[in-house]
This record gives C-alpha cells, structure tokens and sequence, in this order.
C-alpha cells in the first residue's frame, strides 16, 4: 500500500481521477491512521463507516467541523444541547463537495458552538495536539487542524468567528484559510457570530488550499449574506512571483505579549518574501488593542441570540418540566456547557435594556474604527503579514480557569473578522521547544488570491509545511 | 461590577437555570471580562458610524413564489415530543 501522508490532496485527487489508485485504497489508508493514531489525539467526534464507497463519486477524503450539517448525519456542535440531533438537509458546502466527488469522512471535534480557542470546550473532551498531546491544538477548530496536521485526512473543512480556523492550523502547523466574508455561503453552518462567521478549509499547503476554496466559494440564494462578487479560479493563482508586492507589517501586532521565537520566525518569513523580491513596509493599525474587546462585545451579542433556538422544543435536549418556561430554563441550564453560559450571559448582558448603547452600540463604532485602519494600511500595501498567535500551543487545562487569558490568544485574528477580511494562517517555523509557528496573510475584501499567490510563493523556497508530526505517546 | 442580582437577571433574560455554584464562579468570571471591556470607553466615538456587517449590502428579495417543501416530517424526526404534525409542548399558562 502506498503511503499517501506524504502526498499532497491534489495529488490524490489526480490519482483517484487517473485511476492509478482506487478509492477502496485511499479509503482504507486513512481509515487506518485514524484507527491507530486518533486514539491519542481525538479529533474525530464520529468517524463514519456506514457510507459505501460506491456511492461516493471519486472518493477524496475530508473531515468536516461538528458544526456543519450533513444530511442525516448527526451534528452537536459538541453539545450536549444538540445530543442526537440530526441534520435534515446538506449545507450548501457540503453539497459542493459531494458533487465534486469528496467522501465525508467524519466529523471533527471542536469548542462547544465555537466557544473557544483550545478544543477543550467539547462535550466530547479535548483534541490533543499532535506534535505534543500534552498540549491543545487551538480551537475552535481544533479537531479539523489535528487531524490535518497528523495527516489522518488530507484536508478538513472548519469555520472561523474570531480565529477558529487560523489559530488551531498555527498551533498545528498547517495551513487555515479564512475567505472574505460572505465569500463562502453559511447555509447549514449553525451560526455563532452572523457577521463573523465563515467556513474556510484546512490544508497541508497551498495547492490544496486553492483546489478547496474552489469548491466551496461562490454565491449562494440560500444565504442573503453570500456576496454576488465573481469568483476567480484559484489555482491561477499559484504563481511563484511576489516581485514588486507591497507586504505591510504592522507594528502594533509585534509589542509586549508576542512569545520571541515567534517574533523572529515572522521576521525570516518578511526577509523571505523579501528575498523573492517583495517590498516590505511598516505600517500602523492602531486600533488594534481595542479589537479583542470589540469581539467579545459583538460576538457574544450575535450568540446570544443566535443561540435562543436551542430551547428544547425544536431539537435535541429537553429537561421535562410541567410549565414551559421552567422547561427552556432546565434544558438550556444543563444543555450548554461553562463557555456557552459565558458567552450568553455577555451577550445577554450588552444587548439588555440600560447597557445595550454602553456596550453594544459602542462596540459596533469601534468596529467601524478598526475597520478603517484597515482601509488605511490597504492604500499603502498590498497585503499584511503578522504572527497569528502571540504564543505556540499551550498545555491542556492551562487557560481552564481564565477566560480572558483564553480570549487573548485570538487577538491578533479577530480584526480580520471584523472587518470582513480574507486571512491565512502558514506555517512558517518552530519554536524551541519544536512546536509549530504560524504565520498570518491578511487581504484586501474579495482579494484571497493575494494570499495564495504570497503563500505560494513562500512555500516554494521553505518546507516547514511538509513536516509531519510523529504523534506519540506517555 | 457584576452583583449576584445581575446574574440572576441576566439568567432570566437568557432563560438559563444556573445553580448557586454557577452564580458564584459567572460573577468574577464576567466582572474581570467586563473591566477588560472598559477599555473601550476610553475613545471617542462621537459621530461614527456602527457597524453592523462587514460590507453595506441592500436588502436582498426573491420572488414571492409559494412552494412546498414538504419536509415537515424530516423536521419533526428531531423534535422532543410531537403531536400529529406539530411540536408538543408543556403548558404555557400555570
């Protein structure tokens, strides 16, 4: 049997469809390290085994994120909330990639309703990190850039509120790609943050990267969010040039909290697109130390509501009660787990009556602050490039008990979504303590093909994307 | 600074039961994120904008077309308790 781990998706992609390798094979192979190795790391909530290959065109392999609905398949956004649940329609990504001949195989663990930044907020446990299972992968999307990482698939569909995508592939050394929003259609995503959220794919590279948001992009009816702006072909964007590109690094990304070897691997990343002949520039976004507050203001307040479904009545969990409102209380009391309490309660508290224009209001107008700094720095540059995470990956149950600590390690994504901006997290080094380093590209709206173009570029002359973690354990 | 009656108000108003442990550790929990928070006060935002979604977007319409989906029972296969083709709930007026 060959040993697909070191081959890039597309690469299978072009096999399976050259008939050089049948599906059965490349079934089984990873069926295989997931038997083996996902024991130790966990990023599967449920792997399935129930589909028939035959039914399932091609048969390239992805995991899609818990929170992403598959028809009849069970979806929990790893709560116990949704215990059971099944979806009733595909989302419309997932409807694309059956079309395009993709076999689902499984679902990935992730933060209760995206609630996090480690995977730990799951009612299924932790996913563990692969290059250390000691220490978490990031989150929310953790189990989708684990799995990705320990190549148990060659690539994974997760989505990203404040960092979701992007910080788990920087603590997992792979790459997370979070289109423009409104790039990617949400429907079937069960919403976080509306004016936030989008689906993005994990890869190993570049190439893949460009070959899934080729499948996925697009507009969509079916979500009145999803943009009528023209999609390019991605892979003509794979082009090793970035001669004459304007990268700008802002400096407000590089102070007080930013882990050194972190800061130095950014720096060699600057001198290697410099090197290919790049221009490289300081540039200032400086309301960036009020974006981690704005989220939580504005993320919190979209949970909160978009969360008021889950009420016992619809799907899922219902704590029996004789009285109605007793019952919503009872169910959504022992449904949601610590995190999810949180960040309805802030929510809750910012939208109520008395503090809605104190907090909500407020927060909303230093988006629109942080949104211009953005406007700004884009007249002088092309592209930013920045760390995605001040630190590598932490030790499971070190951040437990501080939520804020937690919410900090998103404080370098969150801009990006609040202004709507595509974003991709590389790997770009080790620390050392040889954990994986990630760097950030963070584009123009409806510009993604900068980012590959750029990263592209980088991965050419560097190959920190090509090493594969040996997962072991005790 | 979160007091033990704003949780239980905010309880109320999420429809969440929180048990007297779940109050005592959500007071410092959402103070300290709160006070965190503040920091925005220290700007001005006089005579900006809000911004409710990334990009200004008109409001998107489709033809007002009446269509059955019939998916009613796939709905219902999910719910807790269901009566006929409607969901079933406890009474509403005690």
């Amino acid at each position: 049997m060959n040993d697909l781990s070191s081959l890039k998706a597309v690469d299978i992609v072009q096999k399976l469809s050259q008939n050089q390798i049948t599906k059965e094979d490349v079934r089984g192979f990873f069926n295989k390290r997931i038997t083996d190795l996902d024991p130790y790391i966990h990023s599967f909530v449920k792997v399935f085994t129930h589909l028939s290959p035959a039914d399932t065109g091609l048969g390239i392999p992805i995991g899609i994120k818990d929170n992403i609905c598959i028809k009849d398949e069970e979806i929990t956004c790893a709560s116990r909330i949704l215990n059971g649940h099944r979806a009733v329609y595909d989302a419309t990504v997932i409807g694309k990639l059956k079309q395009a001949g993709f076999l689902i195989m499984g679902t990935m663990n992730m933060d209760e309703f995206a609630f996090g930044s480690s995977t730990e907020n799951s009612c299924y446990g932790p996913t563990r990190n692969p290059w250390d299972i000691t220490r978490v992968p990031g989150g929310s999307s953790g189990g989708s850039a684990a799995a990705v990482a320990a190549r148990l698939i060659p690539w994974a569909l997760g989505s990203d509120t404040g960092g979701s995508i992007r910080q788990p592939a920087s603590f997992c050394g792979v790459v997370g790609f979070k289109p423009t929003y409104g790039r990617v259609s949400r429907y079937g995503l069960i919403a976080f943050g509306s004016s936030l959220d989008q689906i993005g794919p994990l890869t190993t590279n570049f190439v893949d990267c460009a070959y899934l948001l080729n499948v996925i992009c697009g507009h969509d009816p079916y979500d009145s969010t999803s943009a009528q702006v023209d999609v390019a072909d991605f892979s003509k964007s794979l082009i090793d040039n970035v001669e004459g590109l304007k990268v700008g690094l802002p400096q407000e990304y590089f102070r007080q909290g930013l882990n050194s070897d972190i800061a130095k691997a950014i720096g060699e990343v600057a001198a290697v697109l410099k090197g290919r002949g790049a221009q490289i520039t300081n540039i200032s976004l400086p309301h960036t130390e009020y974006a981690v507050a704005t989220y939580y203001i504005v993320g919190c307040s979209e949970a909160s509501s978009n969360l008021q479904r889950f009420d016992g009545v619809k799907y899922g969990l219902r704590v029996k009660s004789s009285e109605l409102l007793d019952m919503y209380k009872k169910t959504r009391g022992e449904g949601f787990g610590p995190e999810s309490k949180r960040r309805i309660f802030l929510g809750t508290y910012s939208l109520s009556s008395g503090y809605y224009d104190a907090y909500y209001v407020r927060a909303l107008k230093v988006r629109t602050l942080i949104k211009r700094d953005f406007e700004e720095a884009f007249k002088q540059v092309d592209v930013i490039l920045t760390p995605t995470a001040p630190t590598c990956a932490f030790k499971i149950g070190e951040k437990a008990e501080d939520p804020l600590s937690m919410y900090l390690s998103d404080i370098y994504t969150i801009s990006a979504n609040l202004a709507g901006l595509p974003a991709v997290s590389f790997p770009c080094g080790f620390s050392k303590g040889s954990l994986p380093i990630g760097a950030q590209f963070i584009g123009r709206p409806f510009d993604e093909e900068i980012l590959i173009r750029m990263g592209y570029t980088y991965q050419t002359v560097t190959d920190f994307h090509a090493r594969i973690p040996l997962v072991t354990h005790g | 600074m979160i007091d033990l009656h704003i949780v239980e108000y905010i309880a109320r108003l999420a429809r969440i039961e929180v048990t007297e442990p779940e109050k005592e550790a959500l007071r410092p929990q959402l103070s300290r994120i709160l006070e965190y928070i503040d920091q925005l006060n220290v700007l001005s935002v006089e005579g900006i904008e809000p911004t409710k979604e990334p990009f200004l977007r008109e409001n998107v319409f489709r033809e007002d077309i009446a269509k059955n989906s019939e998916r009613a029972e796939d709905i219902l296969k999910n719910a807790p308790a269901v009566t006929d083709n409607h969901f079933r709930i406890p009474k509403v007026i005690g």
